[in-house]
């Protein structure tokens, strides 16, 4: 039932913004011989039915949250206003800070770890055209097209107690629980985060290493360069932008790993996985903390803006 | 220039290594899906037989025809409206003059830093309150709002790489804006429509917060990432069922995939790109 009536108010409302266009049409052809360029005010008609959604389910949620996070609410009875109360509490409960470290430390694996790998294999590969890269790229850029339940999935079982890893290291007696082991959980999420990205960096680093003109090698070359000097004369320039876009999107896939987190560990053992988009879910559904859920929404948030900023900035050296 | 012989066979060897790693865990899940049986042939195991047996099984005890169904309800209503909204607005914003329209721009382009962690608590409990929690208007909805950042920062950005003198053209035998649109300006952009549309699919399929937080009590509902998640709370060592349940949730978008790649990559990297 709610099936079919669930979209119409949508369909409506844009079959209504379509009629009411026509009619605005009509009404100004008569005095429509406006230059090219000049403002149109049957513009605002075309932006309107996708600014009313996404001002009704993307902004006003955002907002409501920022006023949420002022409460101290359990979701049911009336809230307490706090000021930033939560705020402090996510930066200074011992819990929830441990839980920020963790999602540092998988920046790491998620981040640093994948560009670090991509990006010197990269320089490595760019004095040659490669054939067959469609190939390649498509294999590689696969992890990323994969639902994350599904990439959870498949690493519990690679993960299990009898499974792949295991049998391979159990060989030289390094096999463990990897992902109920205390001190392993969360390096062995990262790990899948490495997996995950390591794909989408290598296929960014390729694209922009066939961006740079040969000549530049060639010039370097007949400059005497050894392929250490042609690395940080030609390849590293060349590829800035690349690395600032990589570093921007596998930081920001670390800090937003709810769905890894939850369907392999489930935030354990103890709370060694712990990270703050799960602690959103379990502040604000297990502890009844929701004013305190939304306030780690919103850090998270505040984090991806201030990486997306900061990183294009310092890598691209703009302003 | 020349390369050398090694070179290019650093190269291969490079590029392979990571190509069987990446591959590696998929490949896993259709050995162990397809149950392929083996025998030893001078310690090496060959394949020897496969059935769909755990697929089946999975299938049947998973419900995945209904969560698959649910799925797709909610992907092509969701791509539908977005991609509609995101060109009418992506045009605008990209051909028309309007005074505003970057701050209206910017606005839009905010939604793709904003992560669904931050927005799903207080929408939950706004949908509560209209009672759209544990349905399909609550599910959709957010998801139509959240594709439109990308949708409408895609479309005008092709909007705005049209020669003006096409839009000049139209307009000069007598097109209004709304024919521009649909009868010159779509079909010349078809490539970048494509690759909007791929991408929202598999934003949408793929989502799972929203769907825990918002389908989390009605089982019939649920979609096919969340029904997999609660079959694998469920069997939690039944590798074969579990790998075939990984499969049936992740094949759709992979088929699309090996298709279309083009689109997937040209569009998941340039969304981090601003302008």
């Amino acid at each position: 039932m709610s099936a079919t009536t669930g979209p119409r108010p949508d369909e409506e409302s844009a079959a209504r913004a379509t009629t009411a266009t026509a009619s605005v049409r009509e009404a100004a052809r008569p005095s429509g011989a406006r230059p090219p360029g000049a403002p149109r005010r049957i513009g605002y008609l075309y932006v309107l039915p996708a600014l009313l959604v996404y001002a009704a389910f993307l902004l006003w949620p955002l907002l409501h949250g920022a006023w949420i996070s002022l409460y101290a609410w359990d979701g049911l009875s009336v809230g307490t206003f706090v000021g930033l109360a939560n705020y402090v509490e996510v930066f200074t409960d011992e819990e929830l800070r441990a839980s920020l470290g963790h999602a540092l430390f998988l920046v790491l694996f998620y981040a640093v770890l994948p560009c670090l790998i991509g990006f010197v294999l990269v320089a490595a590969m760019s004095r040659a055209r490669v054939r067959g890269l469609t190939f390649f790229r498509t294999v590689l850029f696969l992890p990323q097209v994969v639902a994350m339940v599904a990439v959870a999935v498949i690493w519990k079982w690679i993960y299990a107690a009898d499974g792949p890893l295991n049998a391979v290291l159990g060989l030289v007696g390094l096999d463990r629980a990897w992902l109920g082991d205390f001190t392993f959980a969360l390096p062995a999420i990262g790990l899948i985060g490495t997996w995950v990205e390591i794909g989408l960096v290598m296929v960014l680093f390729m694209a922009g290493v066939q961006k740079i003109p040969m000549e530049l090698y060639d010039a370097a070359r007949v400059d005497g360069a050894g392929p250490v000097r042609e690395f940080l004369t030609v390849t590293l320039p060349g590829l800035r932008r690349e690395l600032s876009v990589a570093l921007t999107l596998t930081t920001v896939a670390a800090l937003r790993n709810f769905d890894l987190v939850w369907n392999t560990t489930g935030g354990g053992p103890g709370t060694n996985t712990r990270v703050p988009a799960y602690q959103v879910y379990n502040q604000a559904f297990s502890e009844g903390e929701v004013g305190l859920a939304c306030a780690i929404g919103l850090v998270i948030a505040a984090g991806v803006f201030a990486f997306n900023v900061g990183l294009t900035r310092l890598v691209e050296g703009r302003r | 220039m020349t390369t050398s012989r090694a070179e290019r066979a650093f190269n291969y060897t490079v590029l392979a290594i990571f190509s069987v790693i990446a591959a590696f865990p998929l490949l896993g899940v259709v050995w162990l899906g397809l149950r392929v049986r083996t025998t030893d042939v001078m310690g090496i195991p060959v394949p020897t037989g496969a059935s769909f047996g755990a697929i089946a099984e999975a299938w049947q005890r998973g419900h995945f025809a209904t969560y698959l169904t649910n799925s797709a309800f909610v992907v092509v209503v969701v791509v539908l409206v977005a991609v509609l909204l995101s060109i009418l607005a992506g045009y605008a914003l990209g051909t028309m003059d309007l005074p505003g329209g970057n701050a209206l721009f910017y606005l839009f382009l905010l939604g793709l830093m904003v992560p669904t962690e931050a927005l799903v608590i207080p929408l939950f409990f706004d949908l509560r309150s209209f009672g759209l929690d544990n349905s399909f208007p609550g599910l959709i909805l957010p998801q139509i709002a959240q594709s439109l950042s990308f949708g409408t920062f895609w479309m005008r950005a092709y909007f705005r790489s049209v020669p003006g003198s096409l839009i000049e053209a139209a307009r000069m035998d007598g097109a209004g804006s709304w024919t521009t649109l649909w009868r010159v300006l779509v079909p010349v952009g078809r490539p970048a429509v494509v690759t909007m549309i791929v991408l929202i699919f598999m934003w949408t399929w793929n989502e799972f917060l929203l769907a825990l937080v918002i389908m989390g009590s009605r089982e019939d509902l649920r979609t096919a990432p969340l029904g997999l998640s609660f079959f694998q709370g469920q069997f939690v060592s039944d590798y074969d069922l579990l790998a075939a349940g990984a499969g049936i949730v992740a094949l759709p978008v992979m088929v699309v995939y090996v298709f279309l790649q083009r689109h997937f990559i040209a569009g998941m990297l340039s969304g981090a790109l601003k302008e």
